[in-house]
């Protein structure tokens, strides 16, 4: 195992351009679960980015929130405004692990490990939110919904890291996330959902019933359109259009269809048409 | 590479040592400094026994590499007052003994923060350590009574 110490942004973008297959690590709380027991894990080179200062705060522009590219769950927490303005980032931090793991983990981690089971990844993508990465070549912006092209397949090439993420201020009118898990805390996701209403439109984002966390385009249309549902089964072959979920150790397809269909009816029954 | 100098602040003292890259902070802790209060349980940062502060906040120390410590600030339940279990033991909230140390650890923090239970509850807050005899009750009681409070309150479900 080889660690790069970088002091700088500059310096880790030039390290990571040279080692084409180094780890970045931040909070380490995906990399270092059962660290001790997968000496396989050890035999990479890793950049540590504890050290970039420049990706530590959070802030505000007259139309957008940034969060830095080391930015924690427990930072959004405490920020006020966050709790006022995208109180999902909120609902969604507080249930990733517990405190200990949100003083550690960070929202670019939660991107780029690529959980189909992420609680970040989900409200961010709800609220339109936009990858930065950068790399000794320049920065590029990537829409976090056209991010992931399959599972753990995403547009970050190895030399380019997360620096920020833009979420776009705006009015919403509608918006909740849910999270079904086996216990109300330290849970991995068997089902999540976050649903927002702007005026850029419906947003509905699925995790943990497909290879990636999606957005639900036929589900959105449905909402837009006002179409009339009647029962959680006649969301049924919308949610079939939308996602693609298995059978694993957390869920079966068939329960996580059915969540996903029920707390759907549910949560948005006053927007169902008739 | 085979070791890397970290230098940071331990319990209020400098320490300055040499590590191997794979080293976690738990490992760091218990084996080179022998401060064995902290417990390792699961390594996958569930449970919580190996809860020590950096920069003031309750981390996983089975998740966090040696490597990263140079400049901050780690303190253990070594640092702790012992009155600081006084309550714990009144509460009935320790039996075995192996999540105590990480239990306490949270709860103190929860004691030195307050503030924290304008949003939150004391049970959010101790979420992220797991115990597997108490049942969690006396361990509720315990911090309630801690921060001021009744230390009951959870009993009237």
């Amino acid at each position: 195992m080889n660690v790069l110490l970088p002091d700088t942004l500059p310096q880790a973008l030039e390290l990571l351009s040279q080692n084409g297959d180094a780890v970045p690590m931040a909070g380490g709380t995906d990399l270092m679960v059962h660290w001790h027991v997968r000496p396989e894990a050890h035999q990479h080179t890793f950049v540590d980015l504890s050290r970039l200062e420049a990706l530590k705060p959070l802030s505000w522009t007259a139309d957008m929130l940034v969060l830095g590219g080391l930015t924690t769950y427990w930072d959004v927490i405490r920020d006020e405004r966050t709790r006022e303005e995208f109180p999902l980032l909120v609902d969604a931090a507080r249930q990733v692990g517990a405190i200990q793991i949100q003083a550690r983990g960070t929202w670019a981690g939660n991107i780029v490990n690529a959980s189909p089971a992420a609680d970040g990844v989900p409200v961010l993508m709800a609220y339109d939110a936009i990858v930065v990465l950068e790399s000794r070549r320049g920065r590029e912006q990537v829409p976090l919904d056209r991010f992931y092209s399959g599972y753990k397949q995403m547009r970050r090439r190895p030399d380019e890291l997360i620096v920020a993420i833009h979420v776009p201020r705006r009015r919403y009118s509608y918006q909740v996330f849910e999270k079904v898990g086996s216990r109300r805390a330290q849970a991995i996701a068997k089902v999540g959902l976050a649903v927002t209403r702007s005026d850029a439109g419906w947003r509905v984002v699925a995790a943990s019933v497909a290879p990636t966390i999606r957005r639900c385009p036929t589900v959105e249309r449905l909402l837009e359109t006002g179409a009339a549902v009647a029962s959680p089964s006649d969301l049924l072959p919308a949610i079939a259009q939308d996602v693609a979920p298995i059978d694993d150790i957390r869920s079966t397809a068939h329960y996580r269809t059915r969540v996903m269909a029920r707390l759907l009816y549910h949560d948005l029954r006053d927007f169902w048409g008739k | 590479m085979t070791t890397l100098t970290v230098a940071f602040t331990l319990n209020g003292k400098p320490v300055s040592l040499d590590v191997a890259p794979a080293d976690r902070l738990l490992d760091t802790l218990r084996y080179q400094l022998g401060l064995t209060g902290t417990k390792e349980g699961c390594g996958e940062g569930e449970c919580g026994a190996c809860t020590v502060y950096l920069d003031g906040l309750p981390v996983d120390s089975c998740l966090v590499p040696t490597f990263q410590m140079t400049g901050r600030r780690v303190e253990t339940i070594e640092s702790l007052d012992a009155r600081s279990l006084a309550a714990f033991e009144r509460c009935g909230a320790t039996q075995c003994g192996a999540c105590t140390p990480g239990v306490v650890m949270t709860a103190w923090w929860i004691r030195e923060h307050p503030d924290l239970l304008g949003s939150h509850t004391v049970r959010e807050l101790m979420a992220g350590n797991l115990c597997r005899c108490t049942g969690y009750d006396g361990i509720i009681d315990a911090v309630t009574e801690a921060v001021g409070g009744e230390g009951r309150e959870n009993r009237k479900r």
